[in-house]
């Protein structure tokens, strides 16, 4: 029976929804980070996905495929550039660097990451009680 | 007479496994729910069924390869992700359901035989 395969991809998609909500959480703390150099500037995190086929145990070997987090990748949008000499932190020109984050695709983005974890908690919970009834088979 | 058992539970026994196994599949499709580039999967069951019906042991059942197959999705998504969580949480229930019945029809059949063996 495949129900510990199952576990293992519910548990593989919940630590990669967990990755992308630490993600958004740290975008949208840093959202406001002002800095004085572009180089210095945080900019917006994103992890990528991938699957990987989950090691057989038995029949329909290949057909399992859990998620892995690739790479954090660094966002490469224009960071967003004010002119604030009053700044503590601004250049010799006056300018003040700040991230680019977006709080709307960030929000958006945590709201489906939010779902997707809900997805694999309810995965997980049908799994058990399948496997449950299972062991009462015959009672 | 003897009492078989693999022979007491017919087909029911199968469909539990295969059951199972589908119930991975979707799993996955639905843990890939937002993976670039993943294609949702599924098994065609009546037809894995009936090809593990007509083999010679009769209830053995081959889910290797080719009886995998890719989900049409509704809606192709920009990213080549075919996974349409609706779909799939849908398909997961009606799996779920249908594994419950099947576990209801081998416990009846169980029964049965407990019934027989104690000759009441």
């Amino acid at each position: 029976m495949s129900f510990r395969a199952i576990s293992q991809i519910a548990g593989s998609a919940m630590t990669a929804q967990t990755t992308r909500l630490n993600t958004i959480s740290s975008n949208l703390a840093n959202a406001q980070s002002a800095s004085g150099s572009e180089a210095d500037t945080y900019r917006a995190r994103k992890p990528v996905f991938s699957a990987i086929a989950q090691p057989g145990d038995g029949g329909m070997q290949s057909a399992g495929a859990r998620v892995q987090v690739l790479d954090v990748v660094q966002s490469d949008e224009p960071l967003r550039k004010t002119y604030d000499p009053g700044h503590p932190l601004a250049n010799e020109k006056g300018e003040v660097f700040y991230p680019n984050v977006n709080p709307v695709a960030e929000m958006t983005d945590m709201l489906s990451a939010s779902r997707a974890f809900e997805t694999s908690v309810e995965v997980l919970g049908r799994a058990k009680a399948m496997q449950q009834s299972l062991l009462r088979l015959g009672e | 007479m003897g009492i078989h058992f693999d022979k007491a539970l017919g087909v029911h026994a199968d469909t539990l496994r295969l059951r199972a196994d589908r119930t991975k599949i979707l799993a996955s499709n639905l843990a890939n729910e937002s993976t670039p580039g993943y294609q949702a999967r599924d098994i065609d069951f009546a037809a894995t069924l009936r090809q593990s019906e007509g083999g010679d042991s009769g209830l053995t059942l081959d889910t290797e390869g080719s009886d995998l197959m890719f989900r049409v999705p509704n809606h192709p998504s920009q990213d080549g992700n075919t996974v349409e969580l609706g779909v799939e949480q849908a398909e997961f229930s009606q799996n779920a359901s249908d594994f419950q019945t099947s576990l209801a029809f081998a416990s009846m059949k169980l029964k049965g035989l407990a019934k027989a063996i104690a000759g009441q």
